[in-house]
């Protein structure tokens, strides 16, 4: 009896709106959610597809994967299509927040590369539960304004004439991996902790302040205030194509965090038909292309949409290197015991700053 | 409810009723369920959604004494909230003292809608703007620079000075205006008395004016104090490495890693430190009232 009394009262402004919102909402209306300005959301990208399938695109935004699943934990039945990092993809389905995919209605599915196609994070029980759609890295980016030559280790970052000049994201799970890099460690079985918290501790003087959207960074580097710093490989390209900023991506020679991005269809979808044919047209090689050179993207898990662009883009030329891939380090799921403690560590080192 | 209401009463409530009614039921409606649901959430172990178990602990709460990390935080909001008031107290009082005794008519309103302004906008936007001025090659660096003989570099941005500057910007017009109607009610007769009889500017000052408009000052401090201590949104923005504080702590709790029984929990000791603070200043200041 508990239960839906205090679910409802946690819920009741969530289910408030969303009970407006389905009243409103129409059966062919597909609601997508994703970061912002993350590809699904591109005007010319959902123009596209609503031109081709009918369907109509609704798109929606969160700021962190916690966030993310919040939202589709309180809003059962208000999304078709939702934006998961296959390391949270095993926490989503053991929520049954998620759906299996029936990918032989996905025509571009066959060409999804086998490794992350088959990878066990989206897989479960022989079922699919993630599409795979574009990976990048977690690497750093730097101001070419600051450099003569971009550099090529990771201690760049500790080096004194950048003090005050670095920035690094406010997450505590990417911080202590971007520590396990710099000591040396396997980033999803991170063995010595205190090296991690020595390399942190001693990279905090050197931090301006911590960024926690694409436009912090940007910005950041708009106005000269920064030299190097962590970095998705997506956003880099997105600031150096579409804002037209002087950031380049290092991928250091110790290596760099990699991330895989999945589409999945949440439990309670109105509209499995159009979530599939929009997952469909996110993987598609055409879209891709466009995406990359109109904004600048992470790398398509799409062999095809990959081989499509020109020889010589980063994307294809040193993201697709064997040298590259050596070096990389996928990110695994991470436990909630885990995560608290990143974040004890996170905090205290926040704390101590001051 | 309003049964309870009545009881008590004396005559003049009854009918008062119908006029309290709509305030009473909205303070229920917005302020004491989402805050009593809370207060149970921060008993919980886990939140009850997507069917999983929980059961009810103190261990939120021991984790705030288990810490030193919670506890040196919360020392650090107090001290940000108290610098702060007293920005406001010196940059808020003399303000006041301007607009209830020396301006009249025309100046007084320009100068009122001057402190009000900064009410007009988006709190937001407020600071996005400070950050614009503070920065290294900002407008202050840049305008001082042109006007300087000599070389300076200020780059306030990012560190302890902007957030206090940002959150002093914020909350000063409190302090004017709760000190300005206490003021303006001071009888100027009284004034004059006191300098007739003898007593300087000064003591004029210490002796009639602050006294008798103490309330006021006190009612500003604690609007100010309190919201201060809780703050998250200016130390964020503006506090970069510098700005962790008690309040970004608990807004992490409930937007980053979705731990709201602790994030509750911070809230309530928060807002038990603040109520001690509240009550024991409360003699003290009503003596000096």
């Amino acid at each position: 009896m508990r239960m839906p009394r205090l679910t409802a009262f946690l819920t009741a402004t969530a289910v408030f709106v969303s009970a407006l919102t389905f009243a409103a909402q129409a059966a062919e209306e597909v609601h997508v959610l994703n970061w912002k300005g993350y590809g699904a959301d591109e005007p010319w990208a959902v123009a596209n597809f609503e031109k081709a399938t009918g369907f109509k695109v609704v798109n929606d935004f969160f700021n962190s994967e916690q966030e993310m699943l919040t939202k589709i934990r309180t809003n059962p039945g208000l999304y078709d299509v939702v934006m998961i990092n296959a390391a949270f993809n095993d926490q989503a389905m053991a929520g049954k927040l998620i759906q299996p995919i029936d990918v032989s209605k996905l025509s571009n599915y066959a060409d999804i590369a086998k490794d992350k196609a088959g990878s066990p994070m989206l897989n479960h029980d022989g079922k699919v539960y993630g599409v795979p759609w574009v990976w990048g890295l977690t690497a750093l980016a730097i101001n070419e304004k600051s450099f003569d030559k971009p550099p090529t280790s990771i201690a760049e970052m500790w080096d004194p004439a950048h003090k005050g000049r670095v920035i690094i994201r406010d997450d505590a799970v990417e911080a202590v991996q971007f520590g396990a890099i710099a000591s040396g460690q396997n980033i999803n079985d991170i063995k010595d902790m205190d090296a991690v918290k020595a390399k942190l501790t001693s990279l905090m003087p050197q931090i301006k302040t911590f960024w926690s959207s694409e436009n912090d960074w940007n910005q950041m580097v708009a106005s000269n205030q920064i030299d190097i710093g962590t970095y998705w490989s997506g956003s880099a390209d997105r600031a150096k194509t579409h804002f037209k900023l002087p950031v380049s991506l290092v991928i250091p020679q110790e290596g760099a965090v990699a991330w895989l991005d999945a589409f999945s269809i949440p439990v309670g979808s109105k509209n499995v038909a159009g979530a599939e044919a929009f997952i469909n047209y996110m993987i598609d090689p055409k879209f891709y292309v466009e995406w990359v050179t109109k904004v600048g993207a992470p790398v398509s898990a799409n062999t095809k949409a990959v081989d499509a662009l020109p020889e010589d883009a980063f994307n294809r030329k040193v993201m697709g290197s064997p040298d590259v891939a050596k070096r990389i380090q996928f990110q695994a799921p991470v436990t909630d015991e885990q995560r608290e403690k990143y974040l004890a560590l996170w905090q205290e080192l926040k704390v101590n700053v001051k | 409810m309003a049964d309870q209401l009545a009881i008590g009463s004396r005559r003049g409530l009854k009918p008062a009723l119908p006029l309290l009614l709509p305030a009473y039921l909205w303070l229920t409606v917005a302020i004491f369920l989402p805050l009593s649901a809370m207060v149970f959430f921060s008993f919980m172990t886990d939140l009850p959604l997507a069917g999983k178990e929980w059961s009810f602990t103190l261990g939120n709460y021991a984790a705030f004494f288990s810490q030193s990390l919670y506890s040196t935080l919360l020392f650090a909001s107090l001290r940000l909230g108290l610098e702060v008031t007293l920005w406001c107290v010196v940059i808020g009082y003399p303000a006041a003292y301007v607009l209830a005794k020396v301006l009249k008519g025309r100046s007084r309103e320009a100068i009122f809608l001057l402190v009000i302004l900064p009410f007009w906008s988006n709190g937001l936007v407020r600071i996005f703007s400070w950050a614009m001025v503070l920065r290294e090659g900002g407008i202050l660096d840049t305008a001082l620079n042109a006007v300087l003989p000599f070389k300076i570099n200020i780059d306030l941005m990012y560190s302890y000075p902007a957030v206090i500057i940002g959150l002093v910007h914020s909350y000063v017009p409190y302090m004017v205006l709760t000190c300005y109607l206490t003021l303006q009610a001071i009888d100027d007769s009284l004034i004059e008395a006191g300098r007739s009889l003898g007593a300087s500017r000064r003591q004029v000052l210490w002796r009639v004016i602050i006294p008798l408009s103490m309330p006021g000052l006190i009612a500003g401090s604690a609007l100010i104090f309190v919201p201060v201590v809780g703050s998250f949104m200016e130390p964020r923005i503006l506090g970069g490495r510098t700005g962790t504080f008690y309040g970004t702590v608990i807004e992490d709790q409930f937007v980053a890693v979705f731990n709201w029984p602790l994030g509750a929990a911070l809230s309530f000791i928060l807002l038990a430190v603040v109520l001690i603070i509240l009550a024991l200043a409360a003699p003290v200041l009503r003596r000096a009232g």
